[in-house]
């Protein structure tokens, strides 16, 4: 029993850490547009199958692969959130989000069209499992999880010492300020859609590492992304590491008692919890 | 083809249906539900499950269907009441697809990802499909138009001015007397209960209800509906449906005058540009085709809620 639970923190902290990738993403975008951006689910999937061409089609290794990834879901991120999701938020957030979800669903088709319904898979080498004590760990979880951690080190450093890091958080704690500091909140936003869409595809390109993808990847786990953000407080980049590892090692632990088919609705369950008793988030709504 | 002019009739039927409880919730109350496909999946599958089950008569299903959608509408308005925004979005959407999972997954009630088949139709043994499909028209017609004047009725009442109130201002409505929170249990009930109607009354004409019907399309279909006709109008949500269905089915003849597409591709490029109509009409056409009564402007205007903010 002890060593099945320390499975299960152990598989938690390595899918949470994974997930804390997307939901930097979405928090950052959260914290500089001030709106929900429901259009991760297809910028996640977006970066999967980019991931997945380059890595089958060029044989690249996963770690340019990834960065194929981040950089095309970038991409997409900037051109949409340019051309389409820009103009509605001045509309105000509810025809934001909505337009947000018919902006993700178009893109999803787009990726249907192109690749159809079949599910996919990465070309790895087949590793065996280590094995200590009865604890079983993937080498290529283990891999996984080095990518996000240096990942997100490499966030933090750009929000820390660069000056569009600076920025960035300045606009997030009081765009009024900024501006009257002469941040120009346009280019500020521009950067946020890249990275923060950027991050959604990475993050889906390692949250298919591990099983297969198809259109619904992204669309799957939105509700774990959203989840970690909003459990650690939307907006707040250390919460949504925090938001991740919670819901990660609290989907795993559910195991014990829930079918595994239930996994995605213990996000939904730590949602509720926490806004009922913490309405702002395990660590409230600062940027930084 | 008079059977296929029928069978669209009725789904924008229930599409309008849809359309009306949204705008009690949504245009009245302003509070945002983008699970309502939640609530519609309830109200089908306590129905059907019913009247297979337990050998309920369909009408008591619908009833009890419709009353369960309430009950939930309640409970989730009641959890969610300090909710705004963002987090209410994300908490519906959260709800459906938990009603998603559950329906996918209790196999031994549900039948999964199977679906429920055989479902009971009001006198399908009876009637001829032909008549049957009339029926079920007049059926739906009626039910529209009975919604339609009580959406209608209530808009002008008492408890749809502190709606309104609520929506604009929760604080100015709770000083001034009113029981916030008992109000928005109310609207997102009543709301519910037209949702879970129409839930179960597709599931009695189609007589086979799945969980992959409630996908979170369903939702943006009567988003469209009442953006297209104007949030807030009664009117405009009925004709809002019958342009939406309208369009939906007209897309089904677009994508095979394309050479070459397969079928999954036809139905990608379908919800490419059925999703892609939502983004133009929520960018150039906000009002609506029948714009809100001047009298009581349900949706905040630009300038207004940007002030708001």
């Amino acid at each position: 029993m002890a060593t099945e639970i320390l499975q299960l923190i152990i598989n938690g902290i390595m899918a949470g850490t994974i997930l804390a990738v997307p939901a930097i993403g979405l928090t950052a975008i959260f914290a500089v547009l001030r709106f929900a951006n429901f259009a991760l689910a297809s910028h996640a999937t977006i970066g999967a199958f980019a991931g997945l061409v380059a890595n089958v089609n060029f044989g690249l290794p996963v770690v340019p692969s990834l960065a194929f990834a981040f950089l095309a879901a970038g991409l997409v991120g900037l051109a949409t959130d340019e051309f389409v999701l820009k103009p509605f938020r001045a509309a105000g957030f509810i025809t934001t989000a909505i337009g947000s979800i018919a902006l993700t669903i178009a893109l999803e088709n787009v990726v249907r069209f192109i690749f159809g319904n079949e599910l996919r898979g990465y070309d790895l080498p087949i590793r065996r499992d280590w094995r200590f004590e009865g604890i079983r760990i993937g080498p290529q979880q283990v891999e996984n999880l080095a990518i996000a951690v240096a990942v997100m080190a490499a966030v933090f450093l750009f929000l820390m010492l660069t000056r569009t890091g600076k920025a960035m958080r300045a606009v997030a704690d009081n765009p009024m300020l900024a501006n009257i500091k002469g941040i120009n909140a346009e280019m500020v936003a521009r950067i946020v859609s890249f990275v923060g869409m950027g991050l959604a595809g990475l993050g889906g390109m390692l949250i298919g590492l591990d099983t297969t993808i198809d259109p619904l990847t992204g669309f799957r786990a939105i509700l774990s992304i959203f989840a970690a953000a909003v459990v650690g407080g939307l907006g707040s980049i250390p919460g949504a590491v925090v938001g991740a590892l919670t819901v990660g090692i609290g989907e795993e632990l559910s195991l014990l008692f829930l079918s595994p088919n239930y996994r995605s609705a213990v996000g939904f369950f730590t949602i509720l919890l926490v806004l009922i008793f913490r309405p702002r988030g395990i660590l409230g709504q600062r940027a930084f | 083809m008079e059977n296929y002019l029928v069978a669209m009739a009725v789904s924008a039927g229930i599409f309008a249906l849809m359309a009306l409880g949204m705008n009690v919730i949504w245009g009245m109350a302003g509070l945002i539900n983008l699970g309502l496909v939640g609530f519609f999946g309830v109200g089908a599958y306590v129905s059907a499950l019913l009247t297979l089950k337990l050998q309920f008569p369909i009408s008591v299903g619908i009833a009890l269907g419709t009353a369960a959608a309430a009950a939930v509408g309640a409970v989730v308005a009641l959890v969610t009441v300090r909710l705004k925004g963002d987090y209410l979005a994300i908490v519906t959407l959260g709800f459906a697809e938990t009603v998603r999972l559950v329906a996918s997954n209790e196999i031994w009630l549900t039948n999964g990802t199977d679906g429920l088949s055989g479902i009971a139709r009001p006198f399908g043994a009876s009637l001829a499909p032909v008549q049957f499909n009339l029926f079920y028209l007049c059926l739906v017609a009626a039910l529209v138009t009975v919604l339609f004047v009580l959406v209608d009725r209530l808009s002008h009442s008492p408890f749809a001015r502190v709606l309104r109130a609520i929506r604009e201002d929760e604080q100015v409505a709770a000083v001034a007397g009113k029981h916030v929170i008992l109000f928005k249990v109310k609207a997102f009930a009543f709301g519910s209960a037209a949702l879970g109607l129409a839930g179960a009354l597709y599931g009695h004409y189609t007589s086979y209800i799945a969980p992959d019907i409630f996908v979170p399309l369903l939702t943006l279909y009567i988003k469209l509906a009442l953006m297209v006709g104007g949030v807030g109008n009664s009117l405009g949500a009925v004709v809002g449906a019958v342009v939406v269905v309208t369009f939906l089915e007209s897309t089904r003849f677009v994508t095979p005058l394309i050479p070459g597409l397969s079928h999954v591709q036809g139905a990608a490029l379908r919800e490419f540009l059925i999703s892609v109509s939502l983004l133009v009409i929520l960018r150039f056409r906000q009002q609506g085709i029948l714009p809100e009564a001047r009298a009581h402007p349900v949706v905040p205007t630009l300038t207004s809620e940007s002030r708001l903010r």
